[in-house]
């Protein structure tokens, strides 16, 4: 972090906003002078003294984290007026599912390849239907839920359930006891 | 003719307008976007983006495309209030770290696959399959060439 204010130049936020940069400013450790759009973009969009209010709700060693969050989806939403960083969100969440289905199908595969197999070997009379092993996936309970209204245009939580890879029979790491060895 | 029971009752006041304590004039640029039934809305994009930059957004963006851009707003000033240290850019970081290990599973799958396929036939089942047997560059989001997370998953200003 640097302090723009101990060497008595003006951070970004003050040198925008025409002001004293006095010692102390909440902007001066994120905002330094050789990065004026920084603070330009996060102006437009939130406004200064939404970012202060913002940043005086947190512990001093969050701000900075804070303050590049808001950078970037400031950033994004001057480039995208209309989506800003949510149309990213978006997109990520088709890759996911893409991928997920993908996936599920490969296990598909899998099972009955693996069926066959043991079938040939003759080791066991024909298997019953395997059980569904559909590898679905939980999004963690902090995945946001978007706003009501709009018709799930943008990123939802998805609601099926996930059996991760490791647990499948045919991994290594299988546990016919149950638990997940996790080292996948 | 409609008679007056059939009409709805209408708010003299979208929630924007109701929220500023201002009168809310019939050409209201939040009226259509923040109905007066729904205050919390309004009130989280206030917190966060404030009302004369909301408006100003709006004003940037053509009319058919407002509808999208609040609910967008919307959406990350929900985020945001939930986690005001990260916002939206935690769902990204939540949604790449997934596509990692989606991918991971997927060559693994595959790997297995082939395994049982038989290299002979690799090249024809993997065109029965979508081929798609290397990592895609998941990180070729549109409008974002850089995304604030390193290899090691943490957080820093592109």
């Amino acid at each position: 972090m640097s302090s723009s204010s101990s060497y008595n130049s003006p951070c970004a936020a003050c040198k925008f906003l025409r002001r004293k940069c006095i010692p102390g400013c909440i902007f001066a450790p994120y905002f330094p002078p050789e990065e004026p759009q920084k603070f330009a973009n996060v102006h437009k969009i939130f406004g200064a003294s939404n970012v202060t209010k913002l940043l005086n709700e947190l512990l001093p060693h969050q701000r900075e984290d804070a303050v590049n969050s808001l950078a970037y989806e400031a950033e994004a939403r001057v480039r995208d007026p209309v989506y800003g960083c949510v149309g990213a969100i978006s997109f990520l969440q088709r890759q996911v599912e893409r991928l997920q289905k993908e996936l599920d199908a490969a296990n598909a595969d899998l099972i009955r390849f693996a069926c066959n197999d043991i079938q040939a070997a003759g080791q066991l009379p024909p298997p019953a239907a395997p059980q569904a092993v559909a590898s679905t996936h939980m999004v963690p309970a902090q995945q946001p839920r978007p706003a009501g209204g709009w018709g799930g245009r943008f990123y939802q939580t998805p609601s099926f359930p996930v059996i991760p890879y490791s647990s499948m029979p045919w991994n290594d790491n299988y546990n016919p006891h149950g638990g997940v060895d996790g080292s996948i | 003719m409609k008679s007056y029971q059939e009409q709805p009752r209408s708010s003299s006041s979208c929630a924007a307008c109701k929220f500023l304590k201002r009168r809310c004039t019939s050409n209201c640029q939040f009226a259509p976007y923040f109905r007066s039934d729904e205050p919390k809305k309004f009130a989280k994009v206030h917190k966060v983006f404030g009302a004369s930059n909301v408006s100003k957004i709006l004003n940037e963006v053509a009319e058919d495309q407002r509808e999208d851009t609040v609910d967008s707003l919307v959406y990350e000033a929900e985020v945001r209030l939930r986690d005001p240290v990260y916002g939206c850019i935690g769902a990204i970081a939540s949604l790449q770290h997934r596509m990692v290990e989606l991918q991971r599973d997927l060559i693994l799958a595959r790997a297995r696959l082939a395994s049982y396929v038989g290299h002979c036939s690799l090249s024809s089942f993997l065109d029965d399959h979508g081929g798609l047997f290397m990592a895609p560059n998941f990180l070729d989001i549109p409008e974002s060439n850089s995304l604030p997370f390193d290899q090691f998953g943490r957080f820093h200003f592109p």
